[in-house]
């Protein structure tokens, strides 16, 4: 119940409608007690008395209260309908703001499968209680309140002894709740694991289907089917040896009332009358006591979701906007790390130890160094998505830690190795960042990325669909895309993944081309790969082990020997493809058209 | 809730599907899926019937004990009768366990079934199937929609017996008692069967749009968890938020209340005919009690009788209700079946045997189904057995396609392609892909540790050899700095590592698995110098004594490979050494000028 209790906020705002859902229960059961009171005129006054009259009146009243009746029932389905349904949308808007808003740290480890199932199978099981069965739950307890009340009025020992069996099996209600809330838990985890094994095998299908591993994925899938199976078969379990059991205890209620209530009646302190309808009222009982065996499973299950709801919903984003934060003013562009470290959790070692750097608004800022040497976690300090474990990173002076992080990272272009667009048209995905840019301005930095051609071939131009249904784009349009994406956010710094990867040599060049361009008047950081771009920074940091070790310009720290004259004649001796040393040559053979003047 | 939400056209597709051609059989098939658990539901039904007579029994003793116990005073019939009730009541606790333990363990088994076939069926299904549908609504189907199956089998199958079962008893005792009684409270029956004829009608397809729209909620989610990264880097929390709130979301709520809206008006049907039918029998039969054709006492317990008539049909037309979404979700689950699989093994189709690697490709023509446009225009290509074929192109040339229909992707739509002499159509696909790598250009990593990414290419290999692979490909000291080594866990999608370790990992991945025959859509340049001379030197060893068909960007790997096949536009343009089509001062020589050279 903790889980739930702390979920009471969603359902504050529908009290009005709980309320009345519950008054029209109550209703319902009230005019249900009306009809044997008709039926008993019917046969006193109508039938006995032969009053015809009152027949025809006594059937119109039972057929208006069957219409009432109705429309309680109607509103009663509504309003828990209702109600269930908006809970579920609130609960799964907070989820979604939340997720959205949790650091790169906490996706890092977490699997989409599980996200997702959180907010839908686990949000459902939430809201159907919420909405119906918890009003069920306190119906129930009038009922039985009322109940019992009764049986006290009419005999308080036999009372006692016939509800003995009620202690035994509130007791057991209590531990099936808390052990078939542990059971859903896992039957949630499960079918989480289910998605996630689903949504891995749909995203890498190639690579499946490359190596021939369906039967071994099939095995793998039907390993969590299986352990989904199991756990759904322990809820069962449980729930089959709770339910009968409650039937058997009001059953014992009976059979003490004929025991006991029997001793009475031949003892003479009561009547055979009064017994029989001792054992009515006790009946009366039975239904709401074996209804809340259902509604305690009901619960236990939208206990364990709510566990894991509020698993993502009070987690709180470790990176966020402190509650003092300074609206960033227009940046400069001045990038400072001061003795910055960073260790990840639980990882070994750290990934960068006390860097010092300054870097000045304007300049080209190249890192190079060896996969995992610490480039992209240093670019990733900056627009905060990770946080230095020591030290500190400063934007114009500023603390990132201080800024309000919208700020900062409206200020901060990225284009990351990986060109992810969204199923959305083109022209939506090129104003991601600002979707308030003009048409103009779009048109203007797709011409910019060398993307503009492309997409005036396709049929809808910039409103063509890309991703699901829509076009697939190759990886070198995807890329083009993504630095026309960037360059529409006119940032201050820029960060650069320089990947060319997937294009062909023709659009490599054009990348390259519109790469230069994206970074002309902005403070800059690239992961270089290009001997053209690393040679013409103002300043270039040869990192190694998550360290600076080498600093300068191009024909300094060719001087200074070392490792970055180390990975200069490595990169020369390879023979790259793209290693254009003649780019100054290439551009005076001006082979690429100027661009762009035929359209518009 | 003022403006109507449009949802994009792949999430109204599915219904426009349905209604055309609906498919009546869906209960049909669902309950096929039932069928290899007959014994166990026949032994339930008894169990049931064990359980229904021993709660009957029980009021049977209780009056017993009142009549000859109590009333007439014999304190030994009252022991009896109360030993015998207790002794009905164990039964009926046996029975019940017993029922619902098979009952829902056949519940599950179904689904588990169910789930299994379709997943199975999705590995079948062709990469054309997988552009078409995203991740997320691929997740609606097989988990989503079939928990709503689940659901309904868990808990509706049973209390759907068990009213129909009370229905029966309480009709026969109703016809037993009065015949023109029960016949005046059956006469509104026909008015329930059309009341539930219009419900269903509407309320499914209310119910189809529900299912429509967690489709739709998923898939914006999955693409969204997908690319947090890009999300936050460009701040569009806000954005994205107003728009899961405003629409998908939103879609997804104002469809749920609509079908409850349908569903709150069908079950209080149930109410005003019960009332309706009350009312009749009240007066029809009170005049016949007047006119001393029927006792008071029948009249009365008939009336009582009468409610008990209408509660298991208000049970049972709320679980119609419940049964019209699950029928909803089963027509998913049943479209997804159905999706027909476009490259399929001929039947008894023979294994591929162990092949040397000799490949041709012979007047081969290929377009997609939905576009005549030829992506491969009469391609005609041998490829001894280890040769090493650099394909050279534009973006969109075909390069991508001719690896496709060597590895059986898609079929060509005129001519062959034939391995070792064997028309690939003639062989399973499972033993041609078992000889045959593939290193993708984003290499994707499975959520598992780095030992076992690189075992999925042989499953069987020893640690020793997974080490082997890994060291033969330059892997094994990055490997050996994570963490844990070898278990290290990547997370899923590999996001652990950067993308050059990946891509080590990816060749390790396929060089352990030996092929007769790689396919390699080189990714290039995003890694850096070091760890691309790692992977230069990699890409020798693993091209090396195989038939290798390189998609190539580096000109080292071109240079090196024994031939160079220049693609354009869906027709090979060119074919010969570096020296040749230099020489030659073709296309490739104009490639080279402008992009390759040094």
């Amino acid at each position: 119940m903790n889980h739930l209790i702390r979920l009471q906020r969603f359902m504050r705002p529908y009290l009005a409608q709980i309320g009345a859902n519950l008054f029209v229960l109550l209703a319902v059961t009230g005019l249900g007690l009306i009809v044997p009171l008709i039926l008993q005129n019917v046969i006193d006054d109508g039938l006995l008395h032969g009053d015809i009259a009152y027949l025809g009146r006594a059937a119109l009243m039972l057929l208006g209260l069957g219409l009432i009746t109705a429309l309680l029932n109607l509103a009663e389905l509504y309003l828990s309908a209702w109600t269930a349904a908006r809970i579920g949308y609130d609960i799964r808007n907070a989820l979604y703001n939340r997720i959205q808003d949790l650091p790169f740290t906490f996706h890092d480890h977490t699997q989409t499968g599980q996200l997702i199932s959180r907010c839908i199978e686990d949000v459902r099981s939430i809201q159907s209680f919420a909405g119906d069965s918890f009003i069920q739950l306190v119906q129930l307890l009038f009922m039985a309140v009322g109940a019992i009340g009764i049986l006290v009025s009419l005999n308080p020992t036999l009372a006692v002894i016939s509800l003995l069996p009620l202690i035994p099996m509130l007791m057991m209600t209590t531990d099936f709740g808390e052990r078939i809330t542990r059971l859903f838990y896992k039957v949630d985890l499960m079918l989480g694991n289910l998605s996630s094994r689903l949504q891995e095998n749909v995203t890498g299908v190639q690579v499946v289907r490359a190596f021939a591993r369906e039967p071994y994925e099939v095995g793998r899938f039907d390993q969590i089917n299986k352990q989904y199976f199991d756990a759904r078969i322990q809820v069962m379990n449980e729930w089959s040896k709770v339910m009968p059991t409650t039937t058997l205890l009001v059953t014992l209620g009976t059979i003490l009332i004929l025991l006991f209530g029997g001793q009475m009646v031949l003892q003479g302190k009561m009547t055979v009358g009064e017994v029989v309808a001792f054992n009515a009222y006790m009946l009366m009982l039975a239904a709401p006591v074996q209804q809340v065996a259902w509604l305690v499973n009901g619960m236990g299950e939208a206990e364990a979701g709510a566990q894991r709801v509020l698993e993502i919903l009070e987690h709180e984003p470790e990176i966020q906007s402190p509650a003092d934060a300074i609206q960033l003013p227009a940046l400069r562009g001045q990038v400072t790390f001061d003795h910055a470290s960073l260790r990840y959790a639980d990882e070994k070692s750290a990934a960068l130890k006390d860097i010092d750097l300054v870097v000045e608004p304007n300049q080209l800022v190249a890192l190079i160094g060896q996969t995992g040497s610490g480039k992209t976690s240093l670019i990733n300090l900056i627009p905060r998505f990770y946080d230095v474990s020591d030290g500190a990173v400063l934007v114009d002076g500023l603390d990132v830690r201080s800024l309000e992080l919208d700020s900062l990272r409206r200020q901060i272009g990225i284009v990351l190795q990986t060109s992810l667009l969204f199923s959305d048209s083109i022209k939506a995905n090129l104003a991601y960042g600002r979707p308030d840019a003009s048409d103009e301005e779009i048109v203007a930095a797709a011409k910019a990325a060398q993307a503009h051609e492309f997409i005036e071939g396709f049929t809808e131009k910039y409103e063509t669909m890309v991703g699901e249904r829509g076009v697939t784009l190759s990886g070198g349009q995807r890329q083009r895309v993504a630095i026309a994406r960037a360059l529409l956010m006119n940032p201050r710094i820029l960060i650069l993944d320089d990947s060319t990867s997937s294009v062909d040599t023709q659009t490599e060049k054009l990348i390259q081309e519109a790469l230069d361009r994206l970074m002309e008047g902005r403070t800059t950081f690239v992961i270089a790969h290009r001997l053209a771009t690393v040679r013409r920074a103002d300043l270039i940091l040869v990192m190694e082990n998550g360290r600076i070790v080498q600093r300068g310009k191009h024909a300094e720290l060719l001087a200074q020997g070392g490792l970055y004259k180390e990975i200069h004649d490595l990169q020369l001796s390879l023979n790259t493809a793209f290693e254009d040393d003649n780019e100054e040559a290439a551009e005076a053979e001006n082979t690429e058209p100027a661009t762009d003047h035929s359209l518009t | 809730m003022t403006q109507t939400i449009v949802p994009p056209a792949y999430v109204t597709q599915t219904e426009e599907q349905y209604d055309k051609g609906f498919d009546p059989h869906v209960a049909r098939r669902l309950f096929a899926y039932a069928r290899p658990y007959t014994g166990r539901l026949v032994a339930a039904m008894f169990l049931m019937l064990g359980a229904s007579a021993a709660a009957v029994a029980g009021p049977y003793f209780v009056k017993i004990a009142i009549d000859s116990g109590l009333t007439a005073g014999d304190y030994n019939v009252l022991r009896y009768t109360i030993l015998a009730y207790l002794a009905a009541a164990v039964i009926q606790w046996i029975c019940t366990y017993y029922r619902v333990n098979i009952m829902s363990w056949v519940g599950q088994a179904v689904i588990y079934d169910l789930r299994r076939d379709l997943f199975e069926h999705l590995q079948e299904l062709s990469l054309g199937f997988y552009s078409r549908y995203s991740v997320g609504r691929v997740i609606t189907r097989v988990i989503n929609d079939v928990e709503v199956l689940r659901d309904f089998l868990t808990w509706a199958v049973l209390a759907i017996t068990r009213d129909i079962f009370t229905l029966i008893l309480i009709v026969i005792v109703m016809l037993s008692m009065d015949f023109r009684l029960a016949l005046i409270t059956f006469s509104v029956l026909p008015f329930m069967v059309l009341a539930t004829f219009v419900f269903r009608r509407y309320s499914r397809a209310a119910y189809r749009q529900v299912r429509a729209a967690i489709s739709w909620v998923n898939s914006v989610l999955a693409e969204n968890v997908n690319g947090v990264r890009v999300v936050q880097a460009f701040s569009r929390q806000k954005r994205n938020y107003e728009n899961f709130a405003n629409f998908v979301n939103r879609y997804h709520l104002e469809r749920s209340i609509q079908a409850a809206r349908l569903a709150s008006f069908f079950s209080p049907v149930v109410d005003v005919l019960g009332a309706i039918a009350t009312m009749l029998v009240i007066w029809l039969g009170g005049t016949a009690v007047l006119g001393n054709t029927i006792t008071a006492g029948v009249l009365v317990a008939f009336v009582l009788y009468i409610d008990r008539f209408f509660e298991p049909i208000r049970d049972l037309s709320r679980r119609f209700d419940a049964l019209q979404s699950t029928m909803a979700g089963g027509e998913r689950i049943l479209a997804l079946l159905d999706t027909e699989i476009e490259v399929r093994d001929a039947q008894n189709a023979p294994d591929l045997p162990s092949v040397s690697g000799d490949v041709r490709f012979e007047a081969v023509s290929f377009h997609y189904e939905d576009d005549p446009a030829l992506v491969l225009d009469h391609i005609d290509l041998h490829i001894r057995a280890g040769e090493t074929v650099a394909l050279v192109g534009e973006t969109g040339a075909g390069k991508t396609t001719i690896v496709k229909l060597l590895g059986r992707f898609h079929d060509p739509t005129a001519g062959r392609v034939c391995v070792d002499g064997f028309d690939l159509r003639a062989v399973t696909q499972r033993s041609l892909r078992k000889q045959m790598g593939m290193v993708l250009q984003d290499p994707f990593l499975f959520y598992g540790s780095v030992k076992e990414n690189i075992l999925f290419g042989r499953l069987n290999a020893s640690g020793q050899e997974v080490i082997a692979a890994a060291q033969a490909v330059g892997a094994h000291e990055f490997i050996m700095g994570l963490k844990n080594g070898y278990e290290t866990s990547v997370e899923e999608g590999g996001v652990m590592l950067s993308v050059g370790q990946r891509q080590l990992i990816s060749f390790a991945r396929a060089l352990l698995a030996d092929p007769r025959i790689l396919i390699l859509d080189e990714a290039t340049s995003s890694v850096d110098t070091q760890t691309e001379q790692v992977i230069q030197r990699a890409l020798a060893t693993l091209l090396k004594g195989r038939t290798s068909f390189v998609i190539a960007h580096r000109l080292s790997t071109i240079t090196s490979s024994d031939r160079i096949v220049v693609v354009d536009g869906g027709k090979i343009i060119e074919q010969g050494t570096h020296d040749e089509l230099l020489a030659k001062q073709g296309m490739y020589y104009e490639l080279y000028k402008t992009g390759f050279q040094e």
